[in-house]
């Protein structure tokens, strides 16, 4: 019997259906993509477009379960054998365990506020970024094994089978959610996207899957005190090197105290501020700015990370990174703490820290030493924001300040997500960049405070390995950066993040390369006017003034 | 180009658009275009608005001859979102081809009546030029993002250089058993 041949099945590539065709045939080509039911698109792993699964090392370091090499483009993900029963009990357990979950997977009436507000969606156009369907991957896995409908009624409730396709969707699309909170601005119900990801995280977990975007940082976090692994004297080493080129820029030799038991403040920044060059002038700003107001004050080389990755992994990894803080504040016997220009620390202080690690009975109501302000928003956790404490400086003029020496710069200002959404962090930081710089201009409404737009990298997104998908998310910020540069001339985004700062800069480069970013506090020390300080003619990042120096003077009048 | 077939494109010029706009967004899922045609305003829906900015910007073009620096600019901005978004390479300049769908469709009568196709086949080059000055811009969107990438990855070296000291571990230094680091997960 003649054998049958088998006809290799293969997807025609796009130039073959056009390739040779006159300019009439062309004009019969169907560029329009088969429409297919959500449940029956596979996810696909583009080369060099996904985020590399936590390396063997990390996990062990942190005990997590399943550590094993795999690659999400590779057929097989090794998942252990009772994979399903592993992922329904976790989900079984955390329905429980979790009310807002349980609700989360039962109220949502997909009216579709939120389907248009999520970055990736709105940047890259895949309907499995709309919040509502990112939910519904793992909404129709609870219909199928949690509810009635479901078992009996199947696909016509929504519901569906749990199958590996299932789990490499859910890992595909839970790393394309950067827990940003913005959707849920906009769902009348208050669904929070950010619980559902985190959620489907934690069970991708259990089953030894995550980013090592994410772990890595934790298992360094663990060891070291801060995401990058550094060592005390690595950071003692840094810092001394910050005093100095402050001290060449201004003629100011600070003090830098580290570690110093007693200080009536300890104060925690992102590990970015010690090493990365868009966080390290912000090190060298606040320093001034200490050093100026004369603040007792102490920096740490082990709670050298205000970040907390864990808050991208597991609720049990966010209590033990952040235990630190207040551990920290313990030994060194501080009053209260001080939290420098940092993300997610503040979604993680504000609505974990009280409960995961409180109360923080030892420590006391924060009260500006220099001003006497109460800080009872921070009664609670015992942590103040440097932009509410810089404010209350300004407004009770305690500072003297010279915005023309921020000239040069024209400034708009990204909300970062979770400052804004996370602790209502609105007027304080606009109300120091008014006082502090000339030229300020707001993007549109729709786009800032409460509804402002991520810059793509939360999350354990922030990172190169996923960089045209980062581009995607990013891409409706400095989309509205473009626009203010376009109309007022705008040449820096101003924000209070360590991701903010490195995202946004990629970001900005493709989109838009004409606009810098920078932080808050760059520009307050940048208009501080400091008894005995020397003429010069360039700002903390030896950008040219528009108008030399000349001390003792404010817009080059006597002050 | 033919005063005739001008003054048909300049008279239907609003139609035109819409139905290349509307082509255009058809390249993307049902539920994404729906988005991208609605949805008015720049800041909410920066892919539809770009290219429909940009549409209009490239057909003012062909109609009164090509700068060919102001149409780089129009290219680009349409360009550089493709170039990162899930198409490839061909997917990503198909819109131009796509005027030359529309056109026909839109002017058929028109075409055969008035023995357009000489005039016709000037206006094809004129998009085929533009395709082929779409290649250059695709590949240096290309090239910048494979830059950045580079970039990020020499800052990060640079970084860890710089720390000396960075804690890191071998393989097997930790392989203790499960719970004897921390407690389980």
């Amino acid at each position: 019997m003649a054998e049958v041949e088998k006809k290799e099945e293969r997807e025609v590539p796009y130039y073959e259906t056009v390739l040779g065709a006159s300019p009439e045939k062309l004009a019969t080509v169907d560029y329009k993509p088969p429409a297919k039911p959500w449940m029956d698109v596979p996810p696909k792993f583009k080369k060099l477009d996904y985020l590399n699964p936590a390396k063997v090392k990390w996990m062990k370091v942190i005990d997590l379960p399943f550590p094993r090499e795999w690659s999400p483009p590779d057929e097989d993900w090794k998942l252990p054998e009772n994979w399903k029963e592993i992922f329904l009990n976790g989900m079984e357990d955390r329905l429980k365990r979790f009310r807002s979950f349980q609700l989360f997977m039962d109220i949502c009436v997909r009216c579709g506020a939120c389907a248009d507000k999520c970055q990736f969606f709105i940047g890259g156009g895949d309907p499995k970024n709309m919040p509502v369907l990112r939910a519904e991957l793992l909404r129709s896995i609870y219909r199928r094994y949690f509810t009635t409908s479901g078992k009996i009624l199947g696909k016509i409730a929504g519901a569906r089978e749990l199958t590996v396709d299932v789990i490499k969707e859910l890992f595909k699309y839970s790393f394309q959610c950067t827990e940003c909170r913005r959707c849920s601005v906009f769902c009348p119900y208050g669904i929070d996207m950010a619980e559902i990801t985190m959620i489907a995280r934690e069970l991708l977990l259990l089953l030894g899957m995550h980013v090592n975007w994410a772990i890595e940082p934790v298992g360094k976090s663990f060891l070291t005190g801060n995401h990058m692994g550094l060592l005390p004297h690595t950071i003692k080493d840094f810092m001394d090197e910050y005093r100095d080129e402050l001290e060449k820029i201004t003629g100011f030799k600070v003090d830098v105290p580290m570690n110093r038991k007693g200080a009536e403040i300890l104060y925690i920044v992102p590990s970015g501020d010690f090493f990365d060059e868009r966080g390290v002038i912000l090190t060298i700003a606040t320093l001034l700015y200490f050093y100026h107001i004369g603040l007792d004050y102490t920096w740490s080389t082990y709670t050298s990370e205000g970040g907390n990755f864990g808050l991208f992994t597991s609720h049990e990894m966010i209590k033990r990174l952040n235990a630190k803080m207040y551990a920290e504040a313990k030994r060194l016997k501080v009053k209260w703490i001080l939290g420098g220009e940092c993300g997610h620390m503040w979604r993680v202080i504000n609505q974990y820290m009280g409960t995961v690690n409180g109360p923080a009975d030892f420590l006391e109501e924060p009260v500006s030493p220099i001003t006497g302000t109460k800080f009872e928003n921070a009664k609670d956790t015992k942590m103040v924001h440097i932009a509410e404490f810089t404010a209350d400086l300004i407004r009770h003029g305690k500072l003297k300040l010279d915005p023309s020496r921020n000239d040069h710069v024209i400034a708009t200002y990204h909300d970062s997500c979770n400052p804004s959404r996370a602790m209502g962090l609105f007027e304080e930081p606009r109300y120091i960049i008014k006082n502090v710089c000339n030229n300020f201009y707001e993007m549109p409404e729709s786009c800032i405070r409460e509804k402002t737009f991520c810059c793509g990298g939360g999350a354990g997104l922030g990172t190169d390995e996923q960089l045209e998908t980062l581009l995607r998310g990013n891409f409706p910020r400095s989309n509205a950066t473009k626009h203010v540069h376009e109309k007022f001339g705008v040449n820096r985004l101003l924000c209070m993040c360590a991701i903010d700062r490195a995202v946004l800069s990629m970001g900005l480069s493709y989109w838009c390369p004409q606009v810098t970013v920078g932080g808050v506090h760059e520009l307050l020390a940048n208009a501080l006017v400091i008894p005995g300080e020397s003429p010069r003619t360039v700002d903390l990042r030896r950008q040219p003034l528009k108008r030399p120096i000349t001390p003792g003077k404010i817009a080059g009048k006597e002050a | 180009m033919n005063v005739k077939l001008e003054n048909l494109l300049t008279q239907k010029r609003s139609t035109i658009l819409k139905k290349w706009f509307d082509v255009v967004i058809e390249t993307y899922p049902p539920e994404t275009a729906l988005f991208l045609r609605r949805q008015k305003d720049s800041i909410a829906n920066p892919v539809g608005s770009t290219i429909f900015q940009g549409i209009e910007d490239l057909f003012g073009e062909l109609l009164k001859g090509i700068n060919y620096e102001r149409v780089s600019t129009y290219l680009d901005n349409i360009i550089r979102v493709r170039a990162i978004q899930d198409f490839s390479p061909s997917q990503a300049i198909s819109f131009l081809f796509l005027l030359k769908k529309v056109i026909r469709e839109e002017l058929k009568k028109e075409i055969r009546e008035n023995d357009l196709s000489r005039e016709l086949s000037e206006l094809d080059s004129r998009i085929d030029n533009l395709a082929l000055l779409s290649f250059d811009i695709y590949m240096k969107c290309r090239e910048q993002i494979y830059e950045l990438k580079g970039y990020e990855i020499r800052s990060m070296f640079k970084a860890c250089q710089k720390a000396g000291l960075i804690c890191d571990i071998q393989e097997g230094e930790f392989d203790l058993k499960e719970g004897q680091n921390i407690d389980k997960l």
